[in-house]
């Protein structure tokens, strides 16, 4: 072919293969063009928005249909950072259509906050902005944030709500294990608001404790701390034979004598010791309130303040015991255990009774080689790297510093940073759940110990844990609802000598810090009269003839009670509560009378309380007869109006009393004064 | 020929990668005649958890004696299973753990076995599942109501049931506090048992309870309830 024969290209008419071509590649065009809206025709929002018109036109109709508009809708939250368009398929949130039972057309469960104020994801995970059910549900390559499963959910109100939720349940429960089981030790989690998780456990001191056991005991209870004590929090590190040998022997070698033992005690008697005796003397010094002892059934009974005692007889040294109810805090400046002032007679009881605690299977066949210079020095290696130190104090190890990972923001770590164990689902829920079932399970060598927690406990801290996320950390801080903190009150001089000596924010709270087993005393002063408290204090009498926890007898002298009394009536003040109050006038026969009606019959106060032990039977609140004795008649007044006002967490309800009515009420209570200390 | 072997080959990997590899479907060695329930119907959980207690289930043939080696299939909307099918043991049961899904409200466990001349005898146990609200009511149900509208006692705290001369409704009475409206049980609640000329041992919590909390209350006392609470108004079918 010559250029001359060849046709010019724009005049000659196109040949068919070339008409053939271009129409194939103008349909495949018009396709590919086709593609955007009919991707957008078929999606999955269009499908259900469809069905929800069928199933609203067949039951309800009208308005509902008419007001329905069809397309994408999305829920804009600036401030958060929210996206969301669950709701275009999830149209029914609002519950506009009565009772549809099944997804995606189910209403939302009633929730404090409205939807539109806070999206879903910010709860529920999974991908906003996504408009088909795979990639809004499930994890894709470029997300990897799949929908959280629902046992797990109370971790989003765990972003903003660092207080306890009544409706949070697994959330309360999580944080309070987080702090509890020790993980606080060796992890540092810092809140949204800026705290840092504090443990609330108290690992004992190890500097002194050749005194306190032997190093059979310390190698059998190394080895598996449940196998002395069902209840230990102490996690299993999984050690060898050999490693624990040489902790133990580390550990006996670096433990120095305690203050405890230069105390001088009277020789234990060698005469026998009526076992009755011993077990009354136990249950009236109320040691279960603190201390768990399993019973023939196997449960536990008895608190969790202290350790439990099932078979402390293997553990302890005789010699230690004695010190040790002789007074607590020899051995032990920081002990939570109270100086009960027992008399020599007392301990010899009470030694006897646990030391009779034993299981005769317990470390018998536990036969140590004797300690040298190598299996010491091996042990010490082993304490310092397994970071024993990090919850116990020890000789010559320091605590370690960032010795475990952080897990801060552990609710949003990427999944690229995640080492999961061969097997398992890779996401980040499961990868938390596996972690705390069986840390060692993701390979050799690595540190955490295995703790034991049962399933839901695990789910719960996972609960817990998944709360710290990133977008947590950028809320607007007016978002955040910060928990109460303890504080750091502690009583002062003489007298607070003397109470911390008795331990009494163990159980008591006072001014923000201490214990919730007994009640708040931040304004008991002016509650109680001088001669009740008084008496009191000598022989706690309960109020409660139902509790099983109660004020244990200590052995005080005259002047500690002074003392204590004068610091109680003068300290503990609630404000407007003084003898402005009330007019004492007011208190009189016809007022009595008058309050004797409301007591029995408009407010059935005999419901809860005993007024007169031979007809009334109510058992949640205290016993008021002998109240005119106990209470102070501004206190009585003033609590019967609000006594959430004076008690935080009561349970006795507010009835709106009208100020005659506290006032009659207040003088009929006055009149009782028929036994002293509440009386049986 | 190489396009065939390419083709060939394709297919044997798509056909390899479609396989079920599931687990094996369970063949019973034996098969019985009822269902019955030993333990772990009408518990109370969060959504989402798994139930505190496992469902166990027996399997009896005919003459009423337990019966090993029968299959016993679970099913129910929203749970999940663990196993969701499997054989009695040597006792003739079969013990499943259930996890609740995302809705508070009923659930309902449906066990089916197969009998030997076809068809299945079944059983149908009722789990319920606590969501936010009725979670908010149990707290404040554990915290003031249950003194006395349980008769149950702990250590912490002794029924005080029996002590009333008019015995308190347990919140479980479906029979009679059904049939009570929660705006008169929200009353009751708010202004005591005089509001609704009933005893005056029932206070008034309007003034130490919060509106939304007293709400809470009777959606936990509803979802709790025995024979189930139905609301009041139009019943659809599925």
């Amino acid at each position: 072919m010559t250029d001359k024969n060849k046709p010019d290209p724009l005049r000659s008419r196109p040949s068919l293969k070339e008409v053939a071509t271009f129409g194939a590649v103008s349909f495949a065009l018009l396709v590919s063009l086709a593609i955007a809206p009919g991707k957008n025709y078929f999606s999955d929002w269009r499908h259900y928005q469809k069905e929800y018109l069928k199933l609203a036109s067949q039951r309800q109709g009208g308005t509902l249909v008419r007001n329905f508009h069809t397309g994408i809708r999305q829920t804009w939250v600036p401030k958060l950072g929210v996206v969301d368009r669950c709701e275009s398929c999830h149209v029914n949130m609002n519950g506009a259509l009565l009772g549809a039972t099944s997804q995606p057309f189910t209403r939302h469960p009633p929730i404090p906050h409205s939807l539109d104020e806070f999206g879903c994801v910010i709860c529920h995970r999974g991908q906003g902005p996504a408009t088909s059910v795979e990639d809004a549900h499930y994890t894709t390559e470029a997300w990897e944030q799949p929908l959280l499963p629902a046992r797990f959910l109370e971790s989003g109100c765990g972003q903003c709500h660092l207080a306890g939720l009544e409706g949070t349940p697994r959330l309360n429960e999580g944080r309070k294990l987080l702090a509890s089981e020790g993980c606080a030790h060796c992890h540092n989690i810092t809140q949204p608001d800026g705290t840092i998780i504090k443990p609330s456990d108290d690992p004992p001191s190890l500097a002194h404790i050749a005194e306190k056991t032997t190093r059979e005991w310390i190698y059998t209870w190394i080895k598996n701390p449940q196998a002395y004590a069902a209840s230990a929090t102490m996690p299993n590190f999984q050690l060898s034979d050999q490693d624990a040998t040489d902790i133990s022997a580390f550990l006996i070698s670096q433990s120095t004598p305690s203050p405890a033992a230069k105390v001088a005690l009277k020789p234990a008697s060698t005469s026998p010791v009526d076992a009755t005796q011993a077990a009354t003397l136990y249950g009236a010094s109320f040691c279960s309130s603190c201390h768990a002892v399993q019973n023939a059934a196997g449960n536990l009974v008895g608190g969790t303040v202290g350790p439990e005692l099932t078979r402390v007889g293997n553990k302890v040294n005789p010699e230690w015991l004695r010190r040790w109810l002789n007074n607590p805090r020899d051995y032990d400046e920081g002990t939570p255990m109270p100086h009960y002032r027992f008399d020599d007679k007392q301990i010899a009881l009470l030694s006897s009774f646990l030391l009779a605690k034993t299981d005769s299977d317990f470390s018998s066949n536990v036969h140590l080689p004797a300690a040298d210079a190598d299996s010491i020095a091996r042990g010490k290696k082993l304490v310092t790297e397994s970071g024993c130190a990090a919850c116990h104090q020890v000789n010559g190890v320091n605590p370690p510093q960032n010795f475990a990972p952080d897990l801060t923001r552990l609710g949003s770590r990427a999944l690229a940073q995640v080492v999961f164990a061969p097997g398992m689902k890779h996401n980040l829920p499961d990868y938390i759940v596996a972690k705390i079932h069986d840390p060692r399970s993701f390979g050799p060598g690595l540190k955490m110990p295995k703790f034991t927690l049962s399933d839901s406990q695990i789910d719960s801290l996972t609960t817990a844990l998944l709360a710290q996320t990133d977008r947590a950390a950028g809320f607007p801080k007016e978002l955040i609802i910060a928990a109460k903190h303890p504080t750091d009150y502690h009583p002062g001089g003489e007298a607070g000598r003397l109470m911390e000596d008795l331990k009494c924010l163990t159980c008591h709270s006072i001014n923000g810090n201490g214990g919730d087993m007994a009640p708040d005393l931040s304004r008991e002063g002016s509650a109680v009269q001088r001669t009740w408290l008084e008496e009191f204090l000598k022989n706690p009498n309960t109020l409660r003839p139902a509790l099983i926890r109660r004020m244990p007898k200590f052995n005080f002298r005259q002047t500690e009670i002074k003392t204590i009394s004068d610091y109680i009536l003068s300290a503990y003040q609630g404000t407007g509560v003084d003898s402005q109050t009330l007019d004492p006038h007011a208190l009189n026969a016809d007022a009595a009378a008058r309050g004797k009606q409301l007591f029995y019959s408009k407010y059935g106060c005999n419901s809860c309380h005993i007024a007169d032990y031979k007809t009334d039977k109510g058992y949640v609140g205290p016993a008021l007869a002998g109240v005119g004795n106990r209470l102070t008649p501004a206190w009585t007044y003033k609590w019967l109006k609000d006594p959430a006002a004076l008690r935080t967490g009561t349970i006795m309800p507010n009835f709106g009393l009208k100020d005659d009515e506290a006032r009659d009420l207040t003088a009929f209570l006055m009149t009782l004064k028929a036994k002293q200390g509440g009386g049986k | 020929m190489r396009l065939l072997q390419v083709a060939a080959l394709s297919l044997a990997v798509l056909i390899a990668g479609c396989r079920h590899s599931g687990p094996q479907p369970v063949k019973p060695t034996a098969y019985g005649a009822q269902v019955t329930e030993v333990s772990g119907g009408k518990q109370i959980a969060q959504v989402g958890s798994v139930l505190p207690q496992p469902v166990v289930l027996q399997v009896n043939g005919a003459d009423g004696n337990p019966v090993t080696g029968a299959l016993v299939k679970l099913h129910g909307e929203g749970l999940e299973f663990t196993p969701a099918e499997s054989l009695t043991d040597s006792s003739g049961q079969v013990t499943v753990a259930v996890q609740l899904g995302f809705n508070p409200g009923d659930y309902q466990v449906i066990a089916e076995s197969p009998k030997s001349g076809g068809g299945a005898s079944s059983l149908t146990l009722r789990e319920i599942a606590l969501g936010y609200e009725q979670s908010t009511g149990k707290a404040v149900n554990d915290q003031y109501c249950i003194r006395c509208h349980d008769s149950e006692s702990t250590p912490e705290r002794v029924s005080n049931l029996d002590n009333l001369s008019t015995a308190p409704h347990l919140f479980t009475d479906g029979a009679t506090l059904n049939r009570i409206s929660d705006a008169d049980l929200s009353n009751i609640i708010a202004h005591g048992g005089p509001a609704l000329g009933k005893s005056p041992q029932m206070p008034a919590y309007g003034v130490t309870l919060k509106p939304a909390e007293i709400r809470a209350v009777i959606a936990y006392m509803r979802s709790v309830a025995d024979p189930p609470y139905q609301m009041p108004g139009v019943k659809y079918g599925k």
